[in-house]
């Protein structure tokens, strides 16, 4: 059995990273900005879920810090990049 | 986990969730490439952050929780920071979008039906 999940995991980690392939094209090819932000913020969970499931398959428990990390970046990047869109500047005086 | 052998009513739902997870979040992100619009395009990576955080999350759980013989619910961490951070974000993006497109110019054309 351990031949099923170590297949699944690696099927489900190649369809992350070709979700954030798919995502990169869209940041490179949107026409506006705002469709640059909103693939750039779905490439950081495709990128966060990769590493989940890399570390399913490895004993490590770092990878789990690791994806916490990369959710709060994301997080802060995206909403930093719309708050700029929105108004000109992030952090209003 | 290669070390560890995993009985089969652990390995077959995870491997399940974790096929289903991909499977979502490959699809969301197609919708993403094929949309017309900004604001449908903001539709379909919603399916990989919610079903496939999820479904990669509860798999990590179960796995985790087997191997290690307690329980292993740490990862709830995560699906909470999207349940907070997922709404905030999707609120900014549309409203920059609406932003500016009332701030553009009449003679440019819109940029979408790409």
């Amino acid at each position: 059995m351990n031949v099923l999940f170590d297949y699944a995991a690696g099927f489900a980690a190649v369809c992350f990273m070709v979700s954030m392939l798919i995502a990169m094209v869209r940041v490179f090819a949107g026409p506006s900005a705002q469709d640059r932000v909103l693939a750039f913020d779905s490439a950081y969970i495709n990128g966060m879920l990769t590493l989940l499931v890399l570390g399913l398959r490895s004993s490590a428990t770092v990878y789990f810090d690791l994806a916490l990390l990369i959710a709060l970046f994301g997080f802060v990047s995206t909403a930093a990049f719309a708050k700029f869109l929105l108004r000109g500047e992030v952090i209003e005086p | 986990m290669t070390e560890t052998v995993l009985p089969a009513w652990v390995a077959i739902p995870a491997a399940i969730l974790l096929v289903a997870g991909g499977l979502l979040t490959l699809i969301g992100s197609i919708g993403v490439l094929r949309m017309r619009d900004f604001y449908t395009r903001m539709h379909p990576p919603t399916m990989g952050a919610t079903l496939g955080v999820g479904c990669v999350l509860i798999a990590s759980m179960f796995v985790s929780s087997v191997v290690l013989h307690r329980l292993v619910i740490h990862e709830v961490v995560i699906a909470v920071l999207m349940i907070l951070s997922a709404p905030v974000t999707a609120m900014l993006l549309m409203q920059a979008g609406m932003s500016r497109d009332k701030r553009r110019p009449r003679s440019e054309p819109p940029p979408d039906q790409s």
